[in-house]
């Protein structure tokens, strides 16, 4: 069923009956052509685009609980592709021009609003920096705004700009930034890839993977051994534990990282505030909840839930940038457990078994990646070729010292 | 979370700096080749499960820590000083 105005009207006149489940629940086959691990915004994404894009109709994604019951739905939301580094800059940007035409594409409302980003400057260093990024940014094609403490005085009344510790400077503000749905944004590419025929097998988690003579032949799963020549691994935080099912060992250490949302409140922040000097940054939700996040935890973790010493600091960070949030009182937090990467950056690749890819390590950045991983994911399933705006994300990167370090801050596990 | 430092007793996760695998223990020979080295900085077992890492008792003794503990559950099963490790140097 296409979803429109009028279908909304129609249903609402006639009792709401008709609508039907958003996609089929098949029972897996015994083979298929590809096979993707993993039903979250990636995997999703990159069912959805092989189908698309590729002509591919005989797909299964394997999903071990429900269709994004992962990262896609534990994130803090920011859309944006102000990126600096080669590698990275080229493929959010194209990330962020997918973003603008998705919900036309998917036929679904993933509440797309584009209400801009500003990355806060607080030093003369951080003023030089931004400036060198927006540069970085306007030419590789997207838009960077520089803003002096007077521009922002206007649009962000609410800081605390005279501050003693942490002086707001400026500020670099990208106005195609925003926020998404983040659930929505799985259950759009789900619909839109069952509609073009692929199943998406929930419950369903895999136990092996089958390999021969060096090429990928199958997957065993709980639901039994499913055969496929092309088996795509994108499982975020489990990246570790799926790769070693074919022997391999990643240059991933996983962690969690916390995310918070307070009770519904009028709108008073129309966009997304991110703290140049602290783990911070905030919007607020369509529902009126201030939605922030902070940074890892800083040590590996499985638990998808945090500690109180990050709770802490990002509270301290809040109030020293807005105080007015204050009294605002924190409904829950939660943790998510992030693939980070020594660099920092990820790994879209072929590994060393023939037809078995990876898609991988998305830090704590995978949400705004959704589009262009799961696009240039399916181009390298379909061809055996990287695609050009992810051509850099090397699984053997670090070995070859041709890293993609985003922070400056180099290339070792404990660094991101 | 807190740890149990052999010489400061039961301490603050705060007071540690989290440095990562116990693979970082096992440094190669400098001419070794760049796959020893690869494996030594970047390739982890990332298990989820029981794990081993190293944390540096940063605010109190200035030790450092061999720490045994589940990734999963945030239990702290043993913490041992890296420096009585069978060979270590002195």
């Amino acid at each position: 069923m296409r979803y429109s105005g009028l279908q909304v009207l129609k249903e609402g006149l006639f009792g709401n009956k008709g609508w039907t489940p958003a996609w089929r629940n098949p029972d897996p086959k015994p083979a298929y052509d590809a096979i993707i691990i993993g039903g979250g915004g990636h995997g999703l994404s990159t069912a959805y685009y092989l189908a698309r894009n590729h002509g591919l109709r005989n797909i299964a994604v394997l999903e071990k609980g429900y269709l994004g019951s992962g990262n896609v739905g534990r994130n803090t939301t920011i859309v944006r592709a102000n990126y600096f580094m080669p590698g990275n800059s080229e493929f959010y940007s194209h990330s962020l021009k997918l973003w603008e035409k998705l919900e036309g594409e998917l036929n679904y409302n993933v509440m797309h609003s584009q209400r801009g980003q500003v990355v806060l400057f607080h030093s003369d260093g951080q003023r030089d920096l931004a400036a060198r990024r927006g540069n970085a940014i306007v030419n590789q094609g997207d838009d960077a705004e520089f803003m002096s403490r007077e521009d922002l005085r206007e649009e962000f009344p609410y800081l605390d700009y005279e501050q003693t510790r942490f002086p707001i400077y400026g500020g670099l503000m990208q106005r195609r930034a925003g926020t998404a749905r983040h659930d929505a944004v799985a259950w759009g590419y789900a619909r839109a890839a069952d509609r073009l025929g692929v199943d998406l097998i929930q419950n369903c988690e895999v136990t092996g993977i089958d390999v021969e003579a060096g090429r990928v032949v199958g997957v065993q799963t709980t639901r039994g051994a499913i055969k496929a020549a092309k088996v795509g691994i994108v499982v975020a935080g489990r990246s570790s534990q799926v790769a070693a099912m074919a022997g391999l060992k990643l240059p991933i250490e996983s962690h969690v990282m916390q995310a918070f949302v307070t009770e519904g409140l009028k709108p008073v922040i129309d966009s997304v505030i991110s703290f140049g000097m602290g783990h911070f940054y905030i919007s607020q939700s369509d529902k009126g909840g201030l939605v922030f996040g902070g940074d890892l935890d800083f040590y590996a973790s499985y638990a998808a839930r945090g500690n109180l010493p990050m709770l802490e600091h990002v509270m301290e960070a809040g109030m020293t940038l807005m105080p007015m949030i204050g009294r605002a009182k924190i409904l829950r937090s939660w943790g998510g457990i992030m693939d980070m990467t020594p660099d920092g950056s990820p790994i879209i690749d072929k590994t060393h078994i023939d037809g078995l890819f990876l898609d991988a390590g998305w830090n704590y950045g995978g949400f705004k990646a959704v589009p262009a991983s799961g696009w240039c994911m399916a181009h390298l399933m379909a061809t055996g070729q990287s695609h050009d705006v992810a051509a850099r994300f090397r699984l053997d990167r670090f070995r070859l010292g041709q890293i993609i370090d985003e922070e400056g801050a180099g290339s070792q596990h404990n660094l991101h | 979370m807190r740890l149990t430092c052999p010489l400061c007793g039961q301490r603050d996760r705060r007071e540690f700096y989290y440095y990562g695998s116990e693979d970082y223990l096992n440094r190669p020979a400098p001419d070794a080749d760049p796959e020893a080295w690869d494996h030594y900085l970047h390739l982890r077992d990332n298990p989820a499960g029981v794990t081993k890492d190293l944390w540096y008792h940063e605010l109190g003794c200035a030790q450092w820590l061999l720490v045994t503990r589940n990734t999963v559950t945030h239990e702290v099963l043993e913490t041992a000083l890296v420096a009585d490790r069978k060979g270590a140097a002195r």
